[in-house]
This record gives C-alpha cells, structure tokens and sequence, in this order.
C-alpha cells in the first residue's frame, strides 16, 4: 500500500518535473524578449518609418510588409488547401494517383524553407517575370504553407463520421450537399486550426522571402502587390547581423513585435476554435 | 396496438399468430412496389448475396430476418443505391421499382434515394435541431416554402409518433432527445421526403422496450402508405410486425411467404430452427 502511493507519488513529481522542462524553454525566451525589448516599445516604434541606418525610428514597413505577406499567403493558400482537402477526403477515391499526391503532400511538408525560397525565385521572380515582389513572396510563402493546411484540414473533415454522409446521401443529398451543410462547418474548427499554424508559420519565415519579396530597407509602404517590402523576420535577421551598432533595445524590441503578432494570431485562433467547438455536438 | 409486456416474449409464445388481434391479415396477391430478380451481390469477390429473388408488396411490412451476415441490410442499401458509396464491388441481378430498373444508367440516383427511404440501426440526428433534422431532405430537394415546411413537419413527426413529445421544442437540439425519440426523429426524416418505401435497419436495436412498441405502433400506421422494409433486431420483433416474412442466411434468401406462416409453419427445416430459437 505504502509503496504503490509512494510510487504515485514519485509519478506525479517526475512527470510535473518534465512539464516544467518543457514549459522553461518557452518562459525564458518570452521572458528574456520582453525584458529586454519592452523598452524599445512606443508608438513612434510600431508607427514610424526606420532612419539613421535603421539604428533610429520605427519598423513600420516591416510590421505591414509581414501582415500583407500572411494575408497575401491566406487568400492563396487557404482556398487552395481546403478546396484540396476537401477533394482528397470526400471525392477521391483510392487510387495511385491520390495516393501520389497523399505522398508528394506529406514530402512538401519536410523540404527545408530555403528551397522554398530558391524555387520562388526561379518561378515567380524570373520564370513569371513577377521581381521581388509581395505577389512573388506571398505565392512562395503560400506554396509552403499548402501542406500544413491540406493535411490539417483533410484530417478534420475525415474525423466527422462517415454516418453524417451516409445520412445526408440517404436523404437525397448531393456529396457536396453533404459537405456543405454537414461536414464543412463541423470540420470548421480543425480546418481553421490548420490555416493559422500554416498562416504562423509563413508569418515568421525568413528563406522564402529572402529572394523573393524582402528588402534589405525600404522606408515606404508599399503600393502595389509587384512592390517589394520589408518584413519582420527578414529585417529582425538584417538588424541582428548585418548592421554594426545597432542598439540591442531595437532587436529585442523587433523580436517582441513579431512574437506579439504571432501570439494575438494563435489567441486569434484559438477564441475561433472554442467558439464552433461549443456549438459541435458530437 | 402492441402492448408492452408483449415484448420479453419467449420464442414459441411469439409463434401463436400474433397478428390476428393486430392488425389486418396479410394481403394475397398484393401489387410488389419492388422486384429482386436474381440479386447476387460481391463485396471484394467475397458473395454477400446470392441469387435473391423476391418481391416487396405496396403498403404492407415485408421482414428480412435471419442471422447476422445474411446480407440483409446489403439488401437495403442495394435497394435505395446506397451501397453505390462502397468500392470494389460487383452486382448482377436487377432490382425494379414499380418495373423500372433502378441501376439503369440514365436513373437519378438521388431522386431514386428520396422514393426510397431508410432509416439506420443507431439514431443518427445531423447536428442542428429537431427541425432542422426533419426539413433536411426536403430542403435539399429545393423546397422554401415556409407554410409548406412547417406542414411538412408536423405530418412527419405525427408519422413517427413523436409529435406530442416535441411539438413546444422543434428548435431544441436534436440530441436533447432520448434514444427513442431521436430513433422516431430520424424515421421522421424520412417521411419527411414521402418516399414511397421506407427501409428501416433494426430501427429499434439500440432502443428501451416502451421506446420500441412507440416505434412498432408508428409502423402500424406506415403500412397504410407506403411498402415498408423491416429488419427487425428480433424473431420476436419479425412476428408481431410482418405481413410477410423472408429468411435470410449466408447471402441465400432460404423462404419467403406472409407472416403467419413463416412464423408459425416454415417450410425450410433452417427457418423452423432460427424461429424456435435453435440457433441464431
């Protein structure tokens, strides 16, 4: 009796030991970029233009250059990636060629970023003749982030019971009655999951955009999808490496803006999800 | 009317003829709704059934029973298309509704599946509410008629006897309902589309024995309209509600005939040994 509590005992306090662990990594690294860059933080930071060799004034082209690159990424990726997803898990049948592309999806997924990059510069930049542009990094970005979202979201469509279908079928319903009025908005909170980790993924990338839409600085907004930008994770990259002098409160202060941006996104996410999973009923 | 202590029955009371105190006799030389000739039915080259043939009479409760695996509820699905879902499959033999072929290659396979109805072993309501559930099929179909939906669900759950228990609360959730009432909901759903033959599953297996006689006395009154298709969860369940009866084992329809005398006197030395309990 006495040993089996004490080994519950020593159960529960290796495994909080271990979720500790993996909870430290994450306190400290938020913990070192707020304290160090909280003081960087002021409107003229987030609103204004960089000057001085970028050592001076804000990062505002890079905070717009990183949301027009997601939302440039999003009105690709997620109409591709869902339209997709919902073909292989509803239409598809069985066969080498789905299976093909069950697997050429899977392998995108594991290609290292900078191939990414490269591949949208010889594409879109030279083939397209689109140059270093948003359109050019939004559609690289966008090509990265299709497997994430195609095999999340495949997966939250296969997990609402086949009986829904068979029902609808039963009924009289079309497949894509049965997608629409059935199994779209049950998947919903799976699929929109899978659009904001592919979306996050694309808003902190540095290789794709490298070639593609990112400029080294650039203190304008830009105008046009064919415009280059600035953008938070390249530029974090110059001031952290490429800029002598550059005061250390200005790189912790950039790191906290793009840390901020991606967390509100995941928070973002996250209301969405809780919000359609209390309404699910299964 | 069935009574509810009608229902822990032994086998050999159940084999008295029940259905004279029930309902009318069965009906000779009824009109068949639907014709299986010579249905054999592959699921990966594995038979599932064979060489079935039988007619299904307009207005009258037909009964597929026998042991598991005797292809019935294939059966079923094979009469309303929706085994069209399932690969690698092979069929030969036709099925006619009122005489047309219903695998002809110019048949609108979902019309085909609002004429014929069915309902599923497990009460399966769509997300939404009792309302939603009903309108579901019509809706589909394109009807918007807000006068003509709302009558739609009233008759529908009147059908399915459910109407009183949930005439206040049509926009509850579905799944606020019990068990029998959800069973009775989707049997609902069905006639919502007034098929002209309704195929139910074992609509009662996963029900409590009150629950089953309301879905058993809601059949009494389907028969009136339209060719009802039954396979019961019992040999019990088979006698009180058939007009006719046919015995399903290992893909071969071993006899078929009206209620009472497949129950009662069969034919086949199998079907004597699975009504009276000897297997099965």
């Amino acid at each position: 009796m006495m040993s089996r509590s004490l080994a519950q005992s020593f159960g529960f306090i290796s495994l909080g030991v271990i979720a500790m662990i993996v909870v430290m990594p994450i306190l400290l690294v938020v913990g070192t970029i707020v304290a160090r860059g909280i003081s960087a933080i002021n409107w003229e930071f987030i609103s204004s233009m960089p000057h001085g060799g970028m050592r001076e004034g804000g990062i505002l082209p890079a905070i717009v250059g990183t949301l027009l690159l997601t939302l440039g990424t999003a009105l690709v990726a997620v109409p591709i990636g869902v339209g997709g997803a919902i073909y292989l898990s509803e239409y598809a049948r069985d066969t080498r060629l789905t299976r093909a592309i069950r697997l050429a999806i899977v392998n995108l997924a594991g290609i290292p970023s900078i191939v990414y990059g490269l591949f949208g510069l010889g594409m879109f930049v030279l083939f397209f003749r689109f140059g270093t542009s948003i359109l050019a990094g939004s559609l690289t970005l966008a090509i990265m982030t299709l497997p994430v979202i195609i095999s999340t979201a495949e997966e939250a469509l296969r997990a609402v019971p086949q009986e829904f279908r068979t029902v609808s079928a039963s009924l009289g319903g079309s497949r894509w009655q049965a997608v629409q009025n059935i199994v779209l908005p049950q998947a919903l909170p799976g699929i929109i999951t899978g659009i904001i980790l592919g979306l996050l993924r694309a808003a902190g990338e540095t290789a794709p955009i490298l070639f593609t839409v990112a400029a080294f600085y650039l203190p304008r907004l830009p105008t046009s999808p064919l415009d280059q930008t600035m953008a938070l994770p390249y530029h974090l990259y110059v001031i952290s490496t490429q800029v002598p002098g550059m005061p250390t409160s200005i790189q912790y202060g950039t790191a906290l803006v793009l840390l901020a941006l991606v967390l509100s996104l995941n928070i973002v996410a996250t209301v969405i999800r809780s919000h359609f999973r209390r309404r699910r009923q299964w | 009317m069935v009574e509810t202590n009608n229902l822990s029955q032994t086998p050999l009371r159940v084999l008295t003829p029940l259905r004279q105190g029930q309902g009318r006799p069965p009906r000779e030389g009824a009109i068949p709704k639907v014709r299986i000739q010579g249905l054999s039915y592959w699921y990966s080259g594995k038979a599932s059934l064979e060489g079935v043939t039988m007619d299904i009479p307009d207005k009258a409760v037909t009964v597929l029973f026998g042991p598991a695996g005797g292809g019935k509820t294939t059966l079923m699905r094979l009469i309303n298309r929706l085994n069209d879902m399932v690969e690698d499959t092979h069929m030969t033999g036709r099925i006619l509704l009122d005489g047309d072929d219903i695998y002809a290659p110019d048949v609108d396979v979902l019309h085909l599946r609002r004429r014929v109805g069915m309902v599923f072993a497990l009460p399966l309501p769509l997300p939404g509410t009792i309302c939603d559930n009903v309108l579901y099929g019509p809706r589909l179909a394109g009807e918007r008629d807000a006068t003509t939906l709302s009558e739609v669900v009233e008759r529908s759950l009147r059908q399915a006897a459910l109407w009183t228990e949930v005439k206040d609360r049509l926009d509850a959730p579905a799944l606020s309902l019990s068990g029998g009432q959800q069973q009775r909901l989707c049997i609902a759903r069905s006639l919502a589309l007034e098929p002209e033959v309704l195929l139910l599953d074992e609509p009662t297996s996963g029900l409590d024995p009150i629950s089953t006689a309301k879905v058993e006395e809601s059949l009494f009154e389907l028969r009136e309209r339209y060719a009802v298709v039954i396979v019961p969860h019992s040999v019990q369940q088979a006698a009180r509600v058939a007009d006719y009866a046919a015995f399903f084992l290992a893909g071969e329809m071993v006899e078929r005939g009206n209620g009472p005398q497949v129950f009662t006197s069969p034919r086949d030395k199998r079907t004597e040994d699975y009504v009276t309990g000897r297997f099965g």
